[in-house]
């Protein structure tokens, strides 16, 4: 595994240990998980014990130590979104995808996530895909959506 | 950028930006918050901008990327100026008509006005729209006003004015003494009193002193300090700077959540534009001191909202809290003087300063001074972020500002205070809303959110969603929280799926009882009142589950099954949208639903014209 990217992310940051839960943003961002070689090599560079890293890497939700999807499903499940059906959403997305939420879709293409809130309340129930937000979804406007990225990517025309 | 070194070099700036900003006869301003760009708002802006390079208008016409304007329900929202005309639902198709209609020629275009939904009138001008006209837009109103990406437009309006003040008209001891006389209590939830905090963290042993502005917006249902950090970000920076100054603190950090990209972005890039202009750094505007700012990003855990555990993870650290018997403000960030605060009570403290303690607290009620955004969100038809006086009532907030239900359903409660708080029934809509009065009815202002519920929000189902949620979020560290959360997780789970007996509500009560006395974080110890408030107004949802096997509100999937009425027109709309396959039936006749193939989406519900899909 290429570890540059790690090397200089460390740098950007100045080797600095308060700056963990930055370094390992920027790491998951690059690489769409926490690898291992990472993770060891993060700790010899701030001079920290594995076991300390890994136990701020599991603590955070935001983090992964398995491989992401190549699309990231981001499914709102604050207090407005869930008055307005966002759990009959994520049924539909469970189902549709056969992954529960954190797990990752066997042809390495979907990963599907919840979060407390994505603090987009007001057209909720939300969703976020690859960084863009969808309002007011509903089952069906959930399937079409991730459908047509599907279908991109395979050709088909939608 | 220009460095300025003096109170002069800052006014003769602001003289600057105000003689070039006069030169456009127009300003037409986009709104470019987190709502407004799920429904494509920066495809809006870019075609205005295009449509005004081509126009030659460029030079007539400021274009403008605001921050939140609030009423993010009717994203994308145009105004122009200063005209003062409000459009609303602006797609990048209308984009050449308002440049040749309402910019060419002065012309209202009608199908973009907001209707007013009582009088059925298309109203032009902002100030006219029901949902702003009871706000007082004291801190949100500046948003619509200034490009969060540029400095220049934030002293336009009188920024760092009171940091000049502040520096060089008053005392550190002076700040505080005019910040305890507003009567500011901390947004965050708690109503603690600000200047005390401050004149206790002055007075603290030890340094450095540390200055943390607080965006973990852990409370789902919440959005406020996102779109304050992301609209006006200098405006908290000013504040942070100014109670550093009073207190005597040299670094400060913003701690944002990692889920509110934009606001990183937007805070980032305002501190950089503050230390390049010589507002933060060593030697602030000449006046010898000195104050640096940086961002640090969450992880996405709730509880990092508490001030102990903030700085755990801050140091990089787990977000574990720990015991309050030594507050932060004597011991903090790596053990120094900590004083930190919410965004919101930040952006406050530019205003009290400037505009002194006795206007402040001549807004407000008498224990709750000045005003509180909330964003009003759930089962209501105007959604979005309301700044109000405090004292104002919720039925104020719900039906003058809200617009009252969405869907012509009954609206049963308000949920405030977000997981540490509690659900407030319709019958007690006249409380005004401030710390004090929140409390005593079993809920709490929290940091702002407050969610509607009507007759379709089950409100057992709601008491359920929130222990999961706590019992997630619980770090684990302490018994009472880890595990009673979990019991009163699965008890809850019970009740909606039919198998709750007589002794669930007994016990429910006793596990709340214990997990709020003994568990050591102020989660745990809010962590039951969700459920304590549900069970105190609405009791005969739980027993219905209970004795009756019955969801009232038709929510809790174990109890409910849709079927189709003989109403049914057979148009086969439900069958195309089912999910499932689960909908038989031939054209132009009855359909009917086979229950074991029906997953209980209510996709059928919502597709029916003819309201022919009821849940039984």
């Amino acid at each position: 595994m290429d570890l540059k990217s790690v090397d200089f992310i460390v740098d950007k940051y100045q080797e600095k240990r308060t700056a963990l839960i930055s370094i390992l943003h920027d790491v998951q961002d690059r690489y769409r998980y926490l690898p291992e070689e990472a993770l060891r090599m993060i700790a010899s560079r701030l001079r920290m014990d594995i076991n300390e890293i890994y136990g701020v890497a599991t603590f955070y939700k935001s983090f992964s130590l398995v491989p992401k999807g190549r699309h990231s499903i981001t499914l709102c499940m604050g207090t407005a979104c869930h008055v307005r059906g966002g759990p009959k959403i994520l049924r539909e997305l469970k189902s549709f995808l056969c992954i529960e939420p954190g797990q990752t879709t066997s042809d390495k293409q979907f990963s599907l996530n919840v979060v407390n809130c994505l603090g987009v309340c007001a057209i909720g129930p939300v969703m976020m895909v690859d960084q863009k937000f969808y309002g007011e979804m509903t089952p069906i406007k959930a399937r079409r959506i991730i459908e047509k990225i599907n279908n991109k990517r395979s050709g088909v025309k939608s | 950028m220009r460095k300025v070194k003096s109170l002069k070099d800052l006014d003769q700036w602001r003289d600057d930006i105000l003689l070039k900003q006069k030169r456009y006869e127009m300003t037409v301003s986009v709104c470019g918050g987190t709502g407004c760009h799920a429904y494509g708002c920066k495809k809006v802006r870019d075609q205005f901008a295009k449509g005004i390079k081509n126009n030659l208008m460029d030079k007539k016409i400021r274009l403008r990327f605001t921050g939140c304007r609030g009423f993010c329900e009717r994203g994308p929202i145009v105004t122009i100026q200063p005209h003062g005309i409000f459009y609303q639902k602006v797609q990048e198709k209308d984009v050449p008509i308002i440049l040749s209609e309402t910019i060419g020629k002065g012309k209202v275009l009608e199908n973009l006005l907001y209707e007013d939904t009582s009088t059925k009138r298309k109203i032009s001008s902002e100030r006219e729209v029901s949902f702003y006209k009871l706000q007082n837009r004291l801190l949100l109103g500046n948003n619509g006003l200034l490009d969060p990406a540029k400095i220049e437009d934030y002293i336009g309006i009188g920024g760092y004015q009171a940091l000049a003040k502040a520096l060089f008209e008053m005392e550190p001891e002076q700040i505080i003494d005019e910040v305890k006389a507003s009567g500011l209590r901390g947004r965050g939830g708690a109503g603690f009193p600000t200047g005390q905090k401050w004149n206790d963290c002055r007075h603290a042993q030890g340094s450095p002193k540390y200055i943390i502005c607080n965006c973990d917006e852990g409370d789902p249902g919440a959005y406020m300090d996102r779109s304050l950090l992301e609209g006006n970000p200098h405006s908290i920076l000013e504040g942070m700077i100014i109670g550093a100054y009073a207190i005597g603190g040299s670094h400060g950090y913003i701690y944002v959540r990692h889920e509110y990209p934009l606001a990183c972005q937007n805070g980032e890039i305002a501190i950089i534009q503050a230390r390049k202009a010589g507002l933060l750094g060593k030697n602030i505007l000449g006046s010898g001191f000195d104050f640096d700012v940086e961002i640090a990003k969450g992880g996405g855990a709730f509880v990092c909202g508490e001030s102990t555990a903030l700085v755990a993870s801050i140091e990089g650290r787990v977000g574990e809290p720990r015991s309050k018997q030594v507050h932060t403000v004597n011991r903090g960030l790596w053990g120094k003087p900590t004083n930190l605060n919410n965004v919101e009570t930040w952006a406050n403290v530019p205003l009290i300063i400037e505009r002194g303690s006795q206007w402040f607290s001549s807004i407000g009620n008498e224990k709750s001074k000045g005003t509180k955004i909330f964003s009003l969100v759930g089962k209501v038809k105007n959604t979005g972020l309301v700044e109000v006086p405090m004292g104002i009532t919720l039925k104020e907030i719900i039906y003058d500002i809200g617009g009252g239900p969405q869907d012509g359903r009954k609206i049963k409660a308000v949920q405030t205070g977000g997981p540490s708080g509690g659900c407030i029934p319709a019958s007690l809509f006249d409380l005004p809303v401030d710390f004090d009065s929140l409390t005593q009815v079993g809920s709490m202002m929290g940091s702002g959110g407050m969610i509607v519920m009507d007759e379709g929000t089950c409100m057992v189902d709601v008491a359920r969603y929130f222990v999961h949620f706590l019992e997630e979020e619980s770090c684990g560290k302490c018994l009472p929280c880890r595990e009673g959360l979990k019991r009163m997780g699965q008890i809850l789970d019970r009740i909606t799926e039919g198998e709750g007996d007589e002794e669930s509500l007994a016990l429910l009560e006793e596990l709340s009882e214990v997990v709020a006395d003994t568990s050591l974080c102020g989660l745990g110890k809010t962590a039951p009142n969700p459920v304590l408030s549900a069970l105190r107004y609405f009791r005969p949802e739980f027993e219905a589950h209970i004795h009756q096997k019955r969801c009232p509100a038709g929510v809790c999937t174990s109890l409910i099954q849709y079927v189709i009425s003989e109403a049914c027109t057979g148009c086969g709309a439900c069958a195309k949208i089912c999910p499932t396959q689960a909908i038989v039936g031939e054209k132009k006749q009855v359909h009917r639903i086979v229950a074991e193939r029906c997953s209980k989406c209510g996709s059928c519900k919502d597709v029916c014209k003819v309201e022919a899909v009821m849940v039984q």
